[in-house]
């Protein structure tokens, strides 16, 4: 490991390109915290919102009016204002109002932190977008499937269950997975309530060691890496679901 | 967001059971989003009204908050309109890059090919918030060319921020359209002696426009709601005026919320309406399939 | 030869009593798949060419590889004496002698039905705009398409569009035509107005090659006939021969089944 760094403080020494994450074990330390609240912050939220997409997408076939217009306000309120907004609003606008609670050292603290904020409007703001993305893929699911899984005695939500958004899912995967990549990516604006993502320590190394160029480039690689990492196993996940014969998989 | 438009697979055969005995009237599944302008007009403004009103009651001398949004009212719009501004040349830019990229993508030399395909890959995955900072740190705020200096203020450095996605996403958009269209019409095109540029500018990308237009206009509503971000990296816009708004009128907490909603108004009003024309193009567009 | 010192050269050395197109021995492979192997064959000025066989037995690859949308892997293809099979083909040269319709018609959508016959002499053979349009609207009317002048492809039926896309190929005055099914995407009772069109321009002396499945319009029109099997051809000869006696057992066996 010494070695390693000593190589890093040289290669600083004599082409100027200052990776303090490898060699500074501090900086290293706040880099690698970052890079795990982006993780964090994003498995937290795909998980999140694609359960209000499920849920919202089952909603909006609800036969009470006042449900599919709740949804779709959600959706359309969601998908159209800016997500860095949302998060101000939350986080300055709701966080301020609500009031304050005691914490373990006897600290008065806003009653939820900045992670949980920034967890909470970036699982809404995607899941408006999952909402939509099931709801296509349920649009896709024959009528007839359904009639038949009905006919089987099932309830609306059980056919909702077992039947239309298995089948739904297999559908809008492609849109899933684009949608997830957004949110991993849409997780940096986290840095704007100081939620220290990668971002936001990144910034704070480079204002340290004045090593702007080499950490944007870091920050553009890792990010790339993070996207890749992602869509891979959501391309795992895909074979995994693809069932022979039907859709894509029929392909195969 | 790319709309799933794979045709659901239809089952080889009927299904063997029976249909239930007694069918409820055909009803749609889903109802289309019928939701109005007004509705959710209705919705934001109710968030004002509760948000402002829980702290109403506060103090004698203090306007309410709808009476701070009205008072500098001229000032918040300003800002949007910068923020409309830096979108509309946001786009402009990386409309013009993001076409040359695109067809670079699906140029024959693969050098060319693959150095495109790799700028579009690596712009699209980036977020956005972090091509705005390297666009920040990474453009001198002045260029030298043949002794004239031409100034770089942050503003137009967030342009380029912007601009940068924009090309990639605009890249993507233009290799998908491509790729969608039938061979058989480069294959016409080729018979008829069409040469590869004549075919590209005369058959394909006339027909492509079509295609193009609905994720062109979606992308627009990206970079829109994305110009926010450049406060972040210190430019002044709506969300900079609202701070500043909010510290002028005593930095009272119960502000922030109305503040914020209003700014989510105005964005709502400009983007909604785009959203629903690019799915009605979207429509129309399956329909002429 | 002896050469005809009143018969005209061309730039390659080919003389009008010599075929037209000539193929020697071409193969083509995609990927493991052996589409053609080894096929040979000889078209003369005005003959009509009837190409037959079961599907995927290498009719449409064969006519593909005459105007070099398809690359060959080795062989020879000479169309009036110019070596197709060439990396340094002059690829525009060649199409404008050869015209192609498309079982998918492939017109373009985007413009109407003259604009698409007008377009490539326009373009492609940078013809004056005016005596193209009066060649295109004569063309229009041989097709027996008058007064669909301004119309969408997209609003034509099937029959019509695929006689729009004849006059479009027509418009650039080939000197052979190729039609790979074209009436195969058509409904029974248009197929009819397409083959018309094509036996006209055959009586008018065009030289066409055909892949089709019309075994009737083929013993009637083809001056000559070749099946394929495997991406060989097994028999050939004049239709009236070739549909009374066939000779090899494939050949019996695809007749029995398609007649």
């Amino acid at each position: 490991m010494d070695l390693v760094a000593d190589w890093f403080r040289h290669l600083y020494d004599t082409t100027g390109i200052n990776l303090t994450i490898v060699y500074d074990p501090y900086d290293r330390q706040r880099f690698l915290s970052g890079l795990g609240m982006t993780i964090y912050l994003s498995v937290v939220s795909i998980i999140i919102s694609t359960i209000i997409g499920a849920i919202g997408a089952w909603a909006q076939g609800s036969p009470a009016r006042a449900i599919r217009a709740f949804v779709n306000g959600f959706v359309v309120l969601f998908r159209n204002t800016p997500p860095l907004v949302q998060i101000f609003f939350f986080y300055f606008g709701l966080g301020q109002i609500l009031p304050r609670v005691e914490n373990d050292d006897g600290m008065m603290v806003q009653m939820i932190s900045n992670v949980q904020w920034a967890i909470i409007s970036l699982s809404l703001f995607a899941g408006a977008y999952n909402v939509e993305i099931f709801r296509s893929g349920i649009e896709a699911v024959p009528r007839t499937t359904t009639e038949a899984a009905e006919a089987l005695g099932y309830t609306r939500l059980g056919v909702y269950r077992h039947v239309l958004l298995p089948l739904a899912l297999r559908i809008c995967l492609p849109a899933l997975n684009n949608n997830l990549v957004n949110l991993l990516k849409t997780t940096t604006l986290a840095y704007a309530i100081a939620v220290p993502e990668t971002l936001y320590v990144s910034k704070q190394i480079w204002n340290d060691s004045q090593n702007v160029p080499v950490m944007m480039t870091v920050l553009l690689i890792v990010y790339t890496a993070l996207v890749g990492i992602l869509v891979y196993i959501m391309n795992r996940w895909e074979r995994f679901l693809s069932i022979p014969g039907y859709g894509q998989g029929a392909a195969r | 967001m790319i709309r799933d438009t794979s045709a659901p697979a239809a089952p080889a055969h009927p299904l063997p059971v029976l249909l239930p005995f007694r069918l409820t009237a055909p009803q749609r599944r889903f109802p289309p989003l019928r939701l109005t302008l007004l509705h959710a007009l209705g919705i934001v403004g109710l968030g004002l009204l509760i948000a402002g009103g829980a702290h109403a009651q506060a103090g004698v001398n203090q306007l309410s908050a709808f009476g701070v949004i009205i008072k500098w009212f001229p000032l918040l719009m300003s800002g949007f309109l910068f923020n409309i501004l830096i979108s509309v040349l946001s786009m402009a830019l990386g409309t013009v890059a993001g076409v040359g990229l695109g067809l670079a993508s699906i140029s024959l030399s693969t050098p060319l090919r693959r150095i495109a395909w790799g700028l579009t890959q690596f712009f699209r995955n980036a977020p956005w918030l972090v091509l705005l900072f390297f666009a920040m740190f990474m453009i001198p705020f002045e260029f030298r060319i043949f002794g004239v200096t031409i100034p770089f203020p942050d503003w137009v450095k967030a342009v380029i921020g912007f601009a940068l996605p924009v090309m990639a996403n605009m890249s993507e958009i233009v290799r998908g359209a491509v790729g969608s269209l039938p061979s058989g019409q480069w294959e016409a095109a080729e018979s008829l002696a069409f040469s590869r540029r004549q075919t590209m500018w005369m058959i394909i990308l006339p027909q492509c426009l079509k295609r193009m237009l609905p994720p062109w206009m979606n992308l627009y509503t990206l970079v829109t709601m994305a110009t926010v971000q450049a406060s972040i990296v210190g430019v002044t816009e709506m969300l900079t005026l609202i701070a500043q708004v909010h510290a002028a009128e005593g930095g009272r907490p119960d502000l922030l919320a109305p503040l914020y909603g209003f700014a989510m108004l105005c964005f709502f009003i400009y983007c909604y309406p785009i959203e629903l024309w690019t799915r009605r193009l979207e429509r129309r567009f399956h329909l002429h399939q | 030869m002896a050469a005809d010192p009143s018969v005209s050269q061309n730039e390659y050395g080919w003389t009008p009593d010599q075929p037209l197109i000539r193929l020697v021995d071409v193969h083509k492979a995609f990927g493991s798949l052996q589409v053609l192997r080894g096929v040979s064959l000889d078209v003369r000025k005005g003959e009509v060419i009837c190409i037959i066989g079961p599907s995927g037995s290498g009719k449409s690859t064969l006519i593909r590889c005459i105007n070099a949308l398809i690359p060959v892997d080795s062989g020879t293809i000479r169309v009036e004496g110019q070596e197709v099979n060439d990396p340094d083909l002059d690829k525009l040269a060649l199409r404008r002698k050869v015209g192609m319709v498309f079982q998918q018609y492939n017109l373009f959508p985007h413009r109407t039905a003259l604009q698409n016959v007008m377009m490539a002499p326009v373009h492609v053979l940078k013809q004056n705009r005016k005596e193209v349009e009066v060649r295109a609207r004569a063309l229009m009317a041989k097709v027996r398409l008058q007064g669909k002048e301004d119309v969408y492809p997209g609003q034509l039926s099937g029959g019509q569009q695929q006689r729009v896309a004849i006059a479009r190929s027509l418009a650039m005055r080939p000197d052979v035509m190729l039609f790979d099914e074209v009436t195969a995407a058509l409904d029974p009772e248009t197929v009819k107005e397409v083959l018309v069109t094509i036996r006209e321009l055959a009586e008018e002396g065009m030289t066409c090659i055909l892949v089709t499945h019309e075994m009737g319009f083929a013993r009637e029109v083809a001056d000559h006939v070749y099946f394929t099997d495997k991406g060989l051809i097994v028999e050939h000869g004049p239709p009236a021969d070739f549909f009374a006696n066939p000779k090899d057992e494939r050949t019996k066996a695809f007749l029995g089944q398609v007649l």
